[in-house]
């Protein structure tokens, strides 16, 4: 769609889109939030990207195929799955890992590779979807 | 009743009547294009809702809301003014006037 407008205010946005997206994504599992609402906050600025410039020019912000986020989202949820069973409990149980750096510390679980999956999955399907009405 | 609340049930009230007020723009609006900025003003009064029932509620959470529906309601705007421009593209093709 050709509006300086739009052009103008997309640029802007995106920045705050993504920034929320990840936002909501971090704050997820223990506070509302999580892998699947920040996903579709990130698959916002995507579509807004795609109404202003156009599906072309978002492939190539977006690098890589949308069906190849799709399946690097399964694969991170497999293998937050799996990681327990090499622990010897069933599959898809939480596991925590807890860093202290002194000042601040770092929870990495497989709650966290699990939600990336899902924040993969949703902003692959969406950005599919969008790209193949836009197309039509 | 104290101020505070008193406060919050009259901007209950307003922004109630501006839905209604917006909600008949939708139904009787003479062209699209007045309907799509009555739809765009309902989504703008319902983001001044959530506000409102974050403050009433005292749960900081559901402001999130109020600035994921900010961040997303426009999206649905653009769609229909591109909408619109199309329209106006093929019923010029077609020789005939909107």
């Amino acid at each position: 769609m050709k509006s300086l407008i739009l052009h103008t205010a997309t640029r802007l946005m995106i920045g705050v889109l993504v920034l929320f997206s990840l936002f909501l994504f971090f704050r997820g599992h223990d506070e509302p939030g999580g892998g699947f609402i920040g996903g579709l906050v990130g698959a916002g600025a995507f579509t807004l990207y795609a109404i202003a410039f156009g599906t072309e020019a978002t492939r190539k912000v977006l690098r890589i195929h949308p069906i190849t986020l799709i399946a690097y989202g399964l694969l991170s949820l497999v293998v937050s799955g799996l990681i327990p069973m090499f622990m010897a409990e069933p599959f898809l149980t939480g596991k925590w890992l807890f860093i202290e750096w002194g000042a601040f510390d770092t929870k990495l679980s497989t709650p966290l590779l699990f939600d990336i999956g899902v924040y993969l999955c949703v902003v692959g399907f969406i950005v599919t979807v969008i790209f193949s009405l836009e197309e039509e | 009743m104290d101020f505070f609340s008193l406060a919050i049930s009259i901007v209950y009230v307003l922004l109630s009547l501006s839905l209604l007020v917006s909600l008949v723009r939708v139904i009787i609006g003479p062209s699209l294009a007045d309907r799509v900025v009555a739809l765009d003003l309902i989504a703008f009064v319902v983001i001044s809702l959530i506000a409102t029932y974050a403050i009433s509620s005292g749960h900081p959470v559901y402001l999130d809301v109020a600035i994921v529906l900010a961040l997303v309601a426009f999206l649905g705007t653009i769609a229909f003014a591109r909408f619109i421009i199309m329209r106006a593209e093929k019923l010029r093709k077609e020789g005939t006037h909107v």
